[in-house]
């Protein structure tokens, strides 16, 4: 028979420190910041008056399709003041999800709860502190007490939309983007165990049969690349309507 | 005779494990019903609207992906919690 053994969940998420505090999650999210900060400096090094070509190209598009894509939809073209920060948002969490599928690394830095979490809490420091700046403490009336509802309806609607706004939003960021990273990961473990252990198992006729979990191996990989940008797209996104939210509230 | 005696030889902790295990399967598996409906009508019907005006299909799939991610957050904390009881 089979002699499945489902590593426990710390073997596949918790690696040994290099130094105190310091292990392969941590290096990754280094690792990414400082990728992305390379590129963006080479790129705004670079003679802006010719034509961009190489990194600084590549960095346009990317600059492009955060502005195009993500701030002018949800927060209009005054949200433009916004690129560096959301530009930063998803290029951090991209560079930190894309390690799940790079042969060797093979570990998504975001699985960890800890930097979602930071990352939630940065934005949701950030959208009330926007939501206070721009509307002063008349902030707290619009999101707590929203306009067009009959007044005893707000016994209801208040700690609705306090929970929602001030508690939920920044737990359901976290979770979103952990949760889809983790179980990426879990999904390509299992794969790969059940390849490994079809193919060099006991029995020879089950030899053959180790190509399907393989194949599926390859197609998770495959949608790995694509989640890992769809998660950084979807909390940046978040992000944007939150902030935009804050800053021009609805009438 | 022979499944009692099973029983008898489970101690205490294998019981509890095993339920575990298998409350995290329903967990998991009730928590994804709701989402994966709303998924599939939410994305179906922004086909629909993408299909109907192709020109605002930019706009469509934004809102698209916003309703994804909302929708998609409650089969997630259901992951989380078969995480947390299940392994």
């Amino acid at each position: 028979m089979l002699a499945l053994e489902f590593p426990p969940i710390n073997e596949i998420l918790r690696w040994q420190d290099v130094f105190p505090s310091f292990n392969k999650v941590a290096a990754i999210s280094v690792l990414a910041a400082l990728i992305a900060s390379v590129i963006f400096i080479i790129a705004g090094n670079a003679d802006g008056s010719k034509a961009p070509r190489g990194i600084r190209n590549f960095a346009e598009a990317i600059v492009e399709f955060v502005e195009n894509q993500i701030i002018l939809p949800t927060m209009g073209s005054s949200g433009r003041g916004w690129t560096p920060f959301l530009l930063s948002l998803f290029s951090f969490i991209y560079l930190c999800n894309v390690p799940g599928i790079i042969p060797i690394i093979q570990m998504p830095a975001t699985a960890r709860m800890a930097l979602p979490l930071f990352l939630s809490l940065l934005v949701w420091v950030v959208f009330i502190g926007v939501g206070f700046k721009h509307q002063g403490l008349g902030y707290l009336k619009n999101s707590l007490f929203p306009p067009g509802v009959p007044a005893p309806l707000y016994i209801l609607v208040t700690p609705i939309e306090f929970i929602s706004t001030f508690l939920v939003r920044p737990f359901s960021l976290t979770v979103r983007l952990f949760a889809n990273m983790l179980a990426g990961h879990i999904l390509l473990v299992t794969f790969a165990l059940l390849t490994k252990e079809l193919v060099q198992g006991d029995s020879v006729a089950l030899i053959p049969v180790g190509i399907l979990p393989f194949f599926m191996l390859v197609f998770l990989t495959a949608f790995e690349v694509l989640v890992a940008f769809l998660q950084a797209y979807i909390f940046t996104i978040l992000a944007a309507v939150y902030i935009g939210g804050a800053a021009h509230p609805e009438h | 005779m022979e499944a009692f005696s099973i029983l008898a030889q489970l101690t205490d902790e294998g019981a509890k494990a095993a339920e575990a295990a298998g409350s995290a399967g329903f967990a998991y598996g009730l928590a994804a019903i709701g989402p994966g409906i709303g998924i599939g009508y939410l994305v179906g019907k922004s086909v629909e609207a993408m299909a109907r005006q192709p020109e605002a299909a930019g706009m469509v799939r934004t809102t698209m992906f916003l309703g994804i991610a909302f929708t998609e957050a409650l089969a997630l904390i259901g992951f989380v919690v078969f995480i947390l009881i299940g392994l």
